[in-house]
């Protein structure tokens, strides 16, 4: 990565000491969830993505691909699980393109801790990594300052305690695939409907994703129709910009017709 | 030309966009320790009244931070319902049990009327006794948002605002607590009509604006639930059921509907 | 309230609907309770059918809508095309990420065509997290306010949910543009709005 851009900073930091709050960034007070079981493991996540008390997406993908196998489950800020996830998916490729051997979760693991010590704390990425490599199938833990834990079932987020109170008492040593499926499904449905912060639908991976896996926040149909009548709104003006015109106000080329250089000259300009 | 180069914006003066100043931080300092004797318990109400008849809604659902205190608390009490001809219903947002205690006061309010007078409170002074109640504690507030709905003398529907200490308006139509903010522009455009104009009736400045009518029960109902229904989409402190209250010259009849538990 | 996205105010929405997407902008520029202007737009095109709406802090919508102006202009020269939709979603969320620590106080709405005629929306928060909806978006000081009313006829609906939410928000409103994008054809309308 080419690394971030802190133009702004000082900017923003005298901003900060003036007593300007710092911008609200959409967090996914989440509920995630890991498990393993013979011969593999499962993870699951809600789709509820907050910015405040507002729900800013009720669909929202928390489970991020980093490699075939290798899944991640993301809680935090949303930008930071987002971009960390594929970032870390982008070097293992090229790990793996290089070693010519599939990754290790270890691996993807270790990447994702270090990347996240590095910045003390400050990219607010907690994820749950799970996986199976030639070694076996792997569940961790990664933490934004950077610490890690290997267990056999795992919760995070704003619903993880209403997620482990489902593992606590139902979680046993040897489960089947789909009684995983279960488990981690039931656990997320405890931070669905208990945790505030978690909402929606649950999303379960194992090694590929099961996008909506269990809908039970379908949207209501409305009792009344909001159709408004054409016409309904007042307007003072109107100006229709066909596509034979559109290059007045942007440039459209059709490529081939011209030269390269004809478009450079015809550059946008403020209409 | 020393004031450019302070760094901090002059305090007077037009044009600048940050008033607030540093705030001292320091961990030496002494610091305060307080009670905070208020809690949010999010939730949101609502009230349309119409030619003969109010309705009063507010979702079931008490929250304290992400938790879910309980998945029933009302939030609408009919006051005085030992009287018969009673028509008052108080829906109460904000901090729950500033909320019932002021619900408990203003029943303990009309029933001293109905013993002292004789009869039955009218809507209208009902609303101001609780203006009066909420302004009582101007310096230690209610910490509510409250709505009043009954019927008038004309056997008008009736619907009283309140802020916390005890400004008061009638109105038409009113939302309030968490998915105000939310509810509020649609109701200002399905019940008043607000920005919707005649189609065909001019063009530009000369269009005619709709004007509003008294709405029907069944559609009034229709609303509230639509509302809710939104409103749960989007605000995480809204949900588990709604409860309504519809008050006509019959009386008062209560409905409660499921709405989404996550 | 002196939040550096509370100080100029402004609405935006975006909606999808068949064959075609709306965008729709308030047009005030405050500063807190004074208004400044009444002609401050807060849509920018990019190609024929990429739309950006931009609301916060006026300094930084403007010198964000150039920076996208430079950069799809030098994607322009490089490529030979015009931007699709999804990717100026993509460069925008990039490059509000890069600023992770100093961000830019902007919460961006792109709408657009893509080259298959399907309709396309999505929005950011000040640091590139992008939320991908299939029927709305909203952004700005009125962002509660516009999340009430539902889609339908686009844009008669986008118009009643901007004017509507703008009229409960104070520091929004001052009259509205409102965009239909369609395959090939834009339509741009000014509503009349209340000037309060």
């Amino acid at each position: 990565m080419p690394g971030f851009d802190f133009s702004n900073h000082n900017r923003n930091a005298a901003l900060h000491a003036q007593g300007v709050p710092l911008p609200k960034a959409t967090s996914t007070g989440t509920t995630i969830v890991g498990c393993l079981y013979d011969g593999g493991v499962v993870i699951a996540a809600d789709t509820r993505a907050t910015s405040g008390p507002i729900v800013a997406d009720k669909n929202c993908e928390k489970l991020h691909y980093i490699s075939p196998q290798i899944w991640c489950a993301g809680a935090g800020t949303a930008a930071d699980t987002e971009f960390t996830t594929a970032l870390i998916s982008s070097n293992l490729e090229l790990h793996a393109l290089s070693t010519g051997r599939a990754p290790r979760v270890v691996t993807c693991m270790t990447l994702l801790k270090q990347h996240l010590f590095r910045y003390q704390g400050h990219i607010g990425a907690y994820l749950v990594v799970a996986g199976v490599d030639p070694t076996g199938a792997h569940l961790f833990t990664v933490h934004a300052h950077g610490s890690t834990d290997k267990l056999p079932y795992v919760t995070m987020g704003s619903g993880s305690l209403a997620a482990m109170s489902v593992f606590e008492t139902s979680w046993k040593r040897s489960l089947s695939r789909d009684d995983a499926v279960k488990l981690c499904a039931d656990a997320i449905q405890a931070g669905i409907f208990n945790d505030l912060g978690s909402g929606s639908n649950v999303d379960v991976a194992k090694t590929t994703l099961m996008r909506n896996y269990i809908t039970p926040n379908v949207r209501e149909k409305k009792q009344r129709n909001y159709r408004f009548e054409r016409g309904t709104t007042a307007v003072l003006a109107e100006k229709v910009i066909k596509r034979e015109e559109i290059s007045k106000y942007v440039t459209v080329h059709e490529l081939g017709e011209e030269g390269v250089a004809g478009a450079a000259e015809k550059m946008d300009v403020d209409p | 030309m020393a004031a450019i180069f302070t760094g901090a914006p002059p305090n007077s003066g037009p044009g600048y966009s940050f008033t607030q100043t540093p705030a001292p931080t320091s961990a030496s300092e002494p610091r305060q320790h307080a009670f905070y004797p208020y809690t949010d318990n999010g939730g949101s109400t609502l009230g349309i009244s119409s030619s003969t008849f109010t309705i009063l809604a507010g979702d079931t659902r008490s929250t304290s931070g992400y938790n879910i205190n309980t998945r029933y608390a009302p939030k609408l009490f009919h006051i005085d319902s030992a009287d018969p001809s009673s028509r008052l219903v108080l829906s109460v947002v904000g901090f729950a049990a500033d909320g019932e205690a002021l619900a408990e006061r203003l029943d303990t309010v009309v029933k001293m009327y109905r013993y002292q007078h004789g009869k039955t409170i009218s809507v209208g002074a009902a609303a101001q006794r609780l203006s009066h109640v909420l302004y009582g504690k101007r310096f230690f507030p209610y910490y509510v948002h409250a709505i009043l709905g009954g019927l008038d003398e004309e056997g008008k529907g009736a619907l009283y605002s309140y802020d916390p200490v005890g400004s008061y308006e009638r109105e038409q139509c009113r939302a309030a607590g968490a998915a105000a903010s939310l509810i509020m522009p649609f109701l200002d455009n399905q019940v008043n009509y607000k920005n919707q104009y005649m189609a065909g009736s001019g063009v530009g400045h000369e269009l005619q604006q709709r004007d509003p009518r008294p709405l029907e029960r069944k559609e009034v109902e229709e609303l509230v639930r639509d509302a809710f229904t939104s409103a749960v989409e989007r605000h995480i402190e809204v949900g588990d059921g709604l409860q309504m209250m519809v008050i006509t010259k019959e009386g008062v009849e209560e409905v409660y509907r499921e709405l989404k538990k996550d | 309230m002196s939040s550096p996205f509370s100080i100029n105010g402004g609405a935006c929405v975006a909606m999808t609907g068949k064959d075609c997407v709306a965008i729709a902008c308030d047009l005030r520029l405050g500063l807190q309770a004074l208004t400044i202007s009444n002609n401050f737009p807060k849509i920018f095109s990019y190609s024929p059918s990429v739309y950006l709406g931009l609301t916060g802090l006026a300094t930084d919508v403007s010198t964000v809508a150039d920076l996208f102006r430079y950069k799809v202009n030098m994607y322009r020269l490089r490529e030979e095309r015009q931007i699709a939709p999804r990717t100026f979603a993509n460069l925008v969320s990039s490059s509000l990420y890069e600023r992770r620590f100093g961000p830019y106080f902007v919460s961006p709405v792109v709408a657009g065509i893509d080259d298959g005629g399907k309709p396309f929306i999505c929005g950011f928060d000040s640091i590139g997290c992008i939320d991908f909806a299939k029927d709305f978006i909203v952004s700005g000081t009125a962002s509660d306010q516009l999340l009430g009313l539902g889609p339908e006829d686009l844009f008669e609906t986008i118009s009643q949910a901007l004017l509507n939410a703008v009229d409960r928000d104070a520091l929004s409103g001052w009259g509205a543009h409102v965009y239909i994008i369609e395959k090939d054809k834009v339509t741009k309308r000014l509503l009349k709005g209340r000037q309060d």
